[in-house]
């Protein structure tokens, strides 16, 4: 029975009204289930948002987190196609002693660049797969980073 | 027509059908209750908590099948109305709940009797609406009904803020929903009906396991057809007791826990379940990982996520339950051999024969088997009968002869103790022509004793038959078994005189210690037509057997001949 744990990304399309984020939140945290991340925002021309949301279980489970999500009376449709194009945008501050050379041609090799520099800090942005990120987020560490903001992820199918 | 919310309310209540609104006024909903004052289309029970208004709108949907209407006000209104809103959801039983609100402008602010309804009954509704526009206050309602009902049902709350149920707008009750988001499947895939159909042609043991679903769907003709035709066995839930009928020699009872040798045999035995309606609970499953071992599962159910949500389905048909049954019915009738499953039938028979439901009846002290029995038999026939939980709730659901599934009422998901008087409040209501039967212990009974002055007040008779035996029997039991015997707060030793409670809330009272004093004082509440509590002394120590430990495989079950001895009264 104890299968092995899939990292999952679904999209979410639900009615945009009050509380349906609630509904979705709350429905992670009663039946115990994992929000790794999530991104919400209205869908151009339309009365629904999407929610995009990072999860981890076995099948069985990420089975029944579609179903109940399904279940939701404001719920139009839930995608779970593993066929998808994944970003994830990360915002990283470091200190402006930092030699900003190095940290250009990094964040480059990241699809990113520096945004914003002053007197004291340096800040870049990098948009890509959500793995590459991590090993952005590795990579960085020597540089001491003073802050950084993950976006969450954001997928849309091929 | 221009009108307020309140009247707004009322006008969509008609619109509705409805007649009957169980309620209790406040000052959130005040507004409502005013134009409640103002017509007499709508009759208003006056429960004594706002817990016993959901559940008897809930008895009141179990019993006439539609969809049951309570009215409370907000804050502590609404936290008692929470248990009562739960349990329909556990059951899947159709409510609308209408609660009052603090005005809108107070919303958040920590106002005089505010809780965040919408908040807290998230988890245990169906789905619910705060009214923040008074012009969309007709079309939730509308929304509310039609998500109540269809689908797999579940009860819905409607939270109005005061000044939204005083402000005015033009009245136009929809004549139809328009919810893009909400489209329950009714027909079931064809396809797949048709795998089963082939699925059952292979089998050898096959079973059907029926749920609550079929009742809800109306589906019993259909489902006592599909064993007519195929001779296929079949075991109830709690929920689905009378579906089969109690006569109906496939019928192996009721499976689980406490469910008898022969479904519960049958249920580790079988090469094929044909689940309908069920929802595999762990009280009817036992351990999961030997639960059905050799069994392919079929799972008919209107729920998505009820299928495979705790085993592993190999043929899923999702469907109203009714038209699923009749369309493999169909595709059965097609080329279907009779007789096939004979042998099967006969080796549960002889289950069925060597461990039957057995107590040993006495003629010192009352058995509560034989007190149910004898309800079943004398009145069977006109009897609607609820219970509270506990071993009363198991010796009823053993023992009754259950004819129809609509004259049965019990909280089967949650287990509400309190459950059984205002539900069988609701019961009669529906069915004024029926006697409506509480069977109660003496630890349940006391969670909604109050409710005897509703059903007293409004002429609402139901007879309460308290199995008595001064104990939280249940947990008494399990103390007994799993706990070495440390009877911790079981002990209910210091009673109360039932008969002086029923009297002092305007009902009768009979205290009964013998099989005669039972009889006379069933037939003396029957002719008086009056709310009644039967406080029947039984036999202290007795145990619900069969019992399956929790946890424990189908086909472990301690037995009545494993602890038949001699014990102390």
């Amino acid at each position: 029975m104890k299968e092995e744990i899939q990292r999952k990304v679904i999209s979410v399309f639900a009615v945009n009204e009050q509380g349906v984020l609630a509904r979705i939140a709350g429905l992670f945290a009663g039946r115990g289930y994992n929000i790794e991340t999530m991104t919400v925002a209205p869908v151009p021309d339309s009365v629904y948002s999407r929610f995009t949301i990072e999860t981890r279980g076995n099948k069985k489970t990420i089975e029944q987190i579609i179903k109940q999500l399904n279940k939701l009376i404001p719920v139009l449709k839930v995608i779970d196609s593993s066929d998808i194009i994944e970003k994830e945008t990360v915002l990283v501050k470091f200190s402006a002693d930092n030699n900003l050379s190095d940290i250009d041609v990094l964040c480059k090799v990241y699809n990113g660049r520096i945004m914003n520099v002053n007197e004291n800090s340096v800040v870049a942005v990098v948009v890509d797969e959500p793995n590459r990120i991590a090993n952005f987020l590795k990579i960085i560490k020597k540089y001491s980073p003073k802050e950084i903001v993950r976006g969450g992820v954001v997928s849309m199918e091929r | 027509m221009n009108m307020t919310g309140s009247k707004i309310v009322i006008e969509s209540l008609i619109n509705e059908g409805v007649d009957i609104v169980f309620g209790y006024p406040g000052g959130a909903i005040m507004n409502v209750y005013d134009e409640l004052y103002k017509q007499d289309t709508i009759t208003h029970i006056l429960n004594r908590h706002e817990q016993a208004c959901v559940i008897s709108a809930n008895g009141y949907a179990r019993v006439s099948g539609k969809v049951g209407v309570a009215v409370v006000t907000s804050g502590p209104g609404f936290t008692n109305a929470l248990t009562g809103i739960a349990d329909a959801y556990m059951d899947s039983i159709p409510v609308v709940i209408i609660s009052g609100q603090v005005p809108l402008p107070l919303v958040g602010t920590d106002g005089f009797q505010e809780i965040d309804a919408i908040g807290i009954s998230r988890p245990c509704t169906k789905h619910n609406f705060l009214v923040k526009d008074v012009r969309d206050l007709a079309r939730i309602l509308k929304e509310a009904f039609y998500i109540a009902r269809s689908g797999r049902p579940g009860p819905v709350l409607v939270d109005i803020p005061k000044d939204i149920s005083s402000h005015h707008t033009r009245f136009h009750y929809p004549d139809t929903v328009n919810l893009p988001t909400y489209k329950p499947t009714v027909k079931g895939n064809i396809k797949q009906v048709k795998k089963l159909s082939k699925a059952i042609s292979e089998a050898k043991k096959p079973l059907i396991y029926v749920g609550g679903g079929a009742v809800r769907s109306g589906a019993t003709d259909e489902i006592r057809k599909l064993l007519e035709l195929t001779h296929i066995p079949a075991v109830e839930t709690l929920m689905a007791r009378g579906i089969l009928g109690f006569d109906n020699p496939l019928s192996m009872g009721m499976l689980g826990m406490h469910g008898t040798y022969s479904a519960n045999m049958a249920m580790s035995e079988t090469d094929l379940i044909i689940s309908i309606g069920a929802r595999f609970d762990d009280r009817v499953t036992g351990n999961l990982n030997t639960f059905g071992k050799n069994a392919k599962i079929a799972h008919i159910d209107i729920d998505p996520a009820s299928i495979a949500k705790l085993v592993e389905v190999d043929y899923p048909i999702v469907g109203d339950v009714k038209v699923v049954v009749q369309d493999l019915i169909d595709v059965l009738e097609e080329d279907f051999h009779q007789g096939k499953f004979f042998s099967w039938n006969e080796e549960l028979q002889k289950y069925k024969a060597e461990h039957p439901l057995e107590y040993e009846d006495s003629d010192e002290v009352l058995k509560p088997q034989w007190v149910i029995e004898t309800l079943g038999e004398k009145w069977g026939d006109d009897i609607v009968l609820s219970t509270d939980v506990g071993q009363h709730q198991m010796w009823a659901a053993q023992f009754y002869p259950f004819r129809h599934p609509d004259d049965w009422l019990s909280s089967s998901g949650l287990g509400t103790m309190g459950f059984g008087l205002p539900a069988a409040i609701g019961a009669k209501v529906a069915k004024m022509d029926r006697i409506s039967v509480n069977v109660s212990g003496d630890g349940s009974i006391l969670m909604n004793i109050h409710e005897i002055m509703t059903a007293s007040q409004y002429g609402i008779p139901v007879i309460n038959v308290i199995l008595n035996n001064a104990y939280l029997g249940m947990v008494r039991q399990w103390q007994s078994f799993f706990y070495d015997e440390r009877f911790s707060q079981t002990n209910l030793e210091y009673r109360a005189d039932f008969t002086k409670i029923a009297e002092g809330f305007g009902g009768i009272g009979y205290k009964v210690k013998t099989k005669q004093e039972f009889i006379d004082a069933m037939s003396d509440a029957i002719a008086q037509n009056k709310t009644a509590i039967i406080d029947v002394d039984i036999h202290r120590k007795e145990d619900v057997l069969p019992m399956v430990p929790a946890g424990a495989s189908l086909n472990e079950m301690i037995l009545f001949k494993d602890t038949n001895k001699p014990k102390d009264k």
